[in-house]
């Protein structure tokens, strides 16, 4: 791979290096855990406190601060596993394995809780709890997509297998779902058009927006910590009898 | 022996193998009738309403019976072996899964076309319907047919595989349901259903073209 200048690649081989990756893992969450704590914070007063109430929707638009960063990382998040599990075909590399199946439970819970808060503003603005609408529809079938490919890991007993198999359907399902996104819209939309995308002038007031985009990068950094502890645990389930599994196991006890 | 000699000889073999269980062949097209036969049931039998629901009942249940059909897609060639021997030759497996597919479409999703018109008077269709009706199923099982061998790709080596294989196909069909049955729904009302047709031919040229790669893949994976 001549094309990949040394040092990218020198740094690539060594973290993919499970022991290496657990020892980096457990030195950056601290950090991670920090600046997520801060940034929710801010996050959290800007929106609830300083950001004005809105003239229609009243105090209740308030739940996009949670709403709108999940909805992202659900999409965010099932890209990435298909991005790893494109590498993992290609590379076999273990370690995006194991992120990409770390990855799963964690975005179908984001697409859970944009489902219920979405659903808990839908209740006063819309006037009830569910309408089959494009958005929340798609919504819902990513959180299909995800239990899929949760469950095919689970099915298969072998897991350098299963990770091979759930690394071809995260492919399949990233192509899959700008279609199914877009003939979900096509066929019935209530939600309400972007306001945040519309770069040039978006429809959002910058009071709110601030607020929103500091939740957005909080949620990734909560993605962050919570992929790196669900990487350390799978790579211990997988490495049982390795030798630095058991240095690991002796320096603690 | 050229590639696309070993692709046609693949159609024949498995033609020749459903035929030689003919009863079997039937039984996609019995759920069919069987399924559509329930909604009337439970939903009752009010003209005004079935014929609301017709598209869409037609195009669920031909969605399921392709469903409950796809396991025979791979199943017999993975337990006596063949499908190692496909792995093991030297063509393309991405060809001969194609080979493969469409010789399944011919068996199960084929005779739905025939079937289909008789349930649609059934649940009282308007006439105009019915040309768009055959044209969304012939562009349209082929390509549940082209999914689903994804889907059944992925789970073959499991033992109880059906539920996960509705689990990770169903989702993906999603689209294909809403242009079919759209189109047959705007037709029946008189409006002009070319997009709709367009798209599902586009989505199915793409399909014949890249799903034989992941599935190939994914057989890979399954047999070893």
């Amino acid at each position: 791979m001549s094309w990949i200048p040394a040092p990218v690649s020198r740094f690539f081989h060594r973290t993919s290096s499970p022991p290496y990756f657990y020892a980096l893992a457990d030195r950056f969450i601290p950090w991670l855990t920090i600046i997520f704590l801060l940034l929710l914070g801010a996050g959290l007063y800007g929106g609830l406190y300083l950001a004005p109430t809105d003239y229609q929707q009243g105090d209740s638009y308030r739940i996009i601060y949670i709403h709108v960063p999940a909805a992202w990382m659900s999409l965010f998040i099932y890209v990435l596993m298909a991005i790893m599990g494109g590498i993992a075909l290609i590379w076999r590399m273990k370690l995006a394995e194991v992120m990409l199946i770390s990855s799963a439970p964690i975005g179908a819970g984001f697409t859970f809780v944009a489902l219920v808060t979405g659903s808990l503003w839908g209740k006063p603005m819309w006037g009830t709890w569910w309408v089959w609408d494009a958005r929340l529809t798609s919504e819902l079938i990513l959180l299909f997509l995800y239990l899929g490919v949760i469950s095919l890991y689970g099915a298969i007993e072998e897991k350098r297998a299963a990770a091979r198999a759930v690394s071809i359907l995260a492919l399949v399902g990233v192509v899959n779902i700008p279609i199914i996104h877009y003939s979900v819209q096509w066929w019935n939309t209530l939600h309400q058009g972007p306001t945040v995308s519309k770069m040039d002038k978006p429809s959002i007031h910058v009071s709110m927006l601030v607020p929103l985009l500091l939740m957005a990068v909080a949620f990734k950094f909560y993605y962050l910590i919570a992929v790196l502890q669900a990487a350390k645990l799978e790579l211990l389930k997988r490495e049982t009898t390795s030798q630095w599994v058991k240095a690991l196991l002796e320096k603690q006890a | 022996m050229p590639i696309i000699r070993a692709f046609w000889a693949i159609i024949r073999r498995d033609l020749l193998l459903a035929f030689r269980r003919r009863a079997e062949m039937a039984n996609p097209l019995f759920f069919f009738v069987l399924v559509v036969t329930l909604f009337p049931l439970a939903v009752g039998a009010q003209p005004n309403l079935l014929r609301a629901m017709a598209p869409g009942v037609i195009w669920v249940s031909a969605l399921l019976a392709a469903l409950l059909s796809l396991d025979g897609l791979f199943r017999s060639d993975f337990d006596d072996g063949s499908l190692e021997q496909m792995l093991l030759s030297p063509h393309a497996l991405s060809i001969l899964v194609l080979g493969k597919i469409i010789a399944h479409w011919l068996v199960t999703g084929l005779p739905l076309l025939l079937i289909a018109p008789l349930l649609a008077v059934f649940l009282g269709l308007p006439e105009q319907a019915m040309g768009t009706l055959w044209l969304t199923l012939i562009l349209a099982t082929p390509l549940l047919s082209l999914i689903g061998a994804i889907g059944v790709a992925l789970t073959v080596g499991l033992r109880r595989g059906g539920m996960l294989l509705s689990l990770l196909v169903l989702p993906l069909y999603v689209p294909v349901l809403i242009f079919a049955s759209g189109a047959v729904d705007r037709a029946a009302s008189g409006l002009p259903v070319g997009a709709q047709l367009n798209i599902l031919l586009a989505m199915l040229l793409s399909a014949l073209v890249l799903v034989p790669l992941p599935t190939a893949a994914a057989l890979k994976m399954s047999v070893n």
